[in-house]
């Protein structure tokens, strides 16, 4: 057992990938949305880093653009990391995790529904709370019930 | 020759004693067998994620105790702390054992509420339910001492707790520490060896541990199947560090194991409150925290052991008065994603056992 802090694991990714690739941002690294699966099976894969364990995914409107939160931790090594993916607004879509992490299967169904941001490559990417025939997507910013 | 059967589906719920909430199986059968299961989710959704961004930091302290129903006190104590975090403040030493010893006594309450309804799947109809309900009585009495509620407390508040306790509140808790062992022995005597729990749960929906860390799975169910994964250990937050505690592990990851680790869970649980008891300081229980709070911009994870495993809240605040995103992580929701992995093969009255041994609740799940 090895814990890296975050400057150990950024100093890591930056000497393998290009700043417009992956780049740091308050204490989380910011990951391009066309190499999110090579940095995340990276990330998974290496032994000095063993990501095993994908905590938390989540999503936030900014109204310029979408960041999808990952919350990464290596049960071995005891680091965590936290990656964000951004995506413009008129353009909702970022490269699903399923196939490296199950555990984001109903996370990232949950954000398709109540966000409206797609997940290319998710099994099974349908509405999970909401019904199918349901208008809009709650928790954007720009929602409104219509009452 | 073997009959040969037409698969059959079968509707689950939404309102169905099993379903622990509503919630809605759709399992497709041959013979008795499950051969494909499909969880139907959303009943209960509330949409507490947005309408808690629409109001001030401290009117969703109600919102969080609606999370999980049967678990409150938790679920507000971890978002106070995500919003302490934002805010940068700190608790009074008095109100961090006082908050140690109420969600102690939460998961006991919780955790009695789970193995009740894993017997009580299994046909043995409501009479463990109401032994455990004996001793989850005297819990929410001790709740109701403190903060009025015996459900959905509000007794959380950003900087501590929102009252000091009653004076009658520690030695009717030192009561119950002292009767509490001998209850959960008595539990474990009449359930561990008996021959009907046995053969119902033993090598049943077995959940191997890669599984269970590739799907997220976390808590109870996680560490049955061998993973020593508690947040209270290998995060410690709030004093957790201070306390002497087991994290119980177990190998098998099936139905038998989850029960034996609620268990042995209750029975740490127990400790942690017996020495929180012991220290527990004199001084205020609350730092001076306006109502309106104002946390300055950035976002916040926290992440505590709950009951059914590992919650986390995820805030981002923009400055103002009212969150700009809310997010929860719920266990019960994540520790479904092995479900269909877990079930197909076994009976539809094993699938039942199954479901109930991962011990969901829906309030937490649709949020």
């Amino acid at each position: 057992m090895q814990t890296l802090s975050f400057g150990e694991i950024a100093g890591l990714i930056s000497a393998k990938y290009a700043p417009e690739a992956v780049a740091p941002f308050q204490g989380s690294l910011v990951v391009g949305g066309e190499h999110l699966l090579e940095v995340a099976s990276y990330l998974r894969d290496t032994p000095q880093l063993d990501f095993d364990y994908l905590i938390s995914v989540t999503a936030v409107d900014y109204r310029s653009h979408f960041e999808v939160v990952y919350h990464l931790t290596s049960l071995q090594h005891s680091h965590s990391l936290v990656l964000r993916v951004r995506c413009p607004q008129n353009k909702p879509l970022v490269p699903s995790l399923v196939s490296l992490w199950r555990g984001a299967e109903l996370q990232e169904r949950e954000i398709f529904d109540l966000m409206g941001v797609g997940f290319a490559g998710h099994p099974n990417l349908k509405r999970i709370f909401l019904w199918d025939g349901f208008k809009g997507h709650p928790l954007r910013k720009d929602y409104s019930s219509g009452t | 020759m073997a009959l040969k059967t037409e698969p059959f589906v079968l509707n689950i719920g939404p309102l169905h004693p099993s379903t622990h909430g509503v919630f809605r199986l759709l399992a497709t059968l041959d013979g008795e067998v499950v051969v494909d299961i499909e969880p139907i989710i959303g009943y209960l959704h509330r949409g507490i994620e947005k309408l808690a961004e629409g109001r001030e930091y401290q009117k969703d302290i109600p919102l969080c105790d609606r999370l999980d129903y049967v678990a409150a006190m938790g679920h507000s104590m971890a978002y106070a702390m995500a919003v302490e975090k934002l805010l940068g403040i700190s608790v009074p030493e008095r109100a961090e054992y006082i908050r140690v010893i109420m969600v102690e006594l939460q998961r006991i309450a919780s955790h009695l509420l789970a193995v009740g309804s894993i017997a009580n799947e299994m046909g043995t109809f409501f009479t463990p339910f109401m032994y455990m309900f004996r001793e989850r009585e005297k819990i929410l009495d001790l709740f109701d001492m403190v903060c009025g509620q015996r459900l959905l407390y509000n007794y959380m508040r950003f900087g501590g707790v929102s009252h000091d306790l009653p004076e009658e509140f520690i030695p009717a808790l030192k009561k119950f520490i002292d009767q509490m062992p001998g209850y959960i022995d008595e539990y474990d005597q009449l359930l561990a060896e008996n021959e009907i729990l046995l053969v119902r749960t033993k090598g049943i929906g077995v959940l191997p541990p890669e599984l269970a860390v590739n799907c997220s799975v976390s808590g109870p169910t996680l560490r049955a199947s061998g993973v020593a994964r508690d947040i209270r250990r290998c995060d410690p937050y709030s004093i957790y560090d201070r306390f002497e505690f087991d994290i119980p592990t177990f190998t098998a990851g099936d139905c038998y194991d989850r029960y034996r680790q609620r268990i042995e869970e209750m029975r740490q649980s127990l400790r942690i409150i017996r020495q929180a008891v012991e220290q527990l300081p004199q001084g205020k229980v609350n730092s001076r925290v306006p109502i309106r709070v104002r946390p300055p911009q950035g976002d916040v994870f926290v992440h505590v052991e709950a009951p059914r495993g590992e919650l986390g809240f995820y805030l981002v605040s923009d400055g103002s008065e009212k969150p700009y995103r809310f997010h929860v992580r719920a266990p019960s929701l994540i520790n479904l994603t092995p479900l269909r992995e877990m079930i197909i093969g076994w009976k539809l009255a094993d699938a039942i056992v199954i479901f109930g041994s991962i011990d969901i609740i829906m309030g937490e799940i649709d949020r």
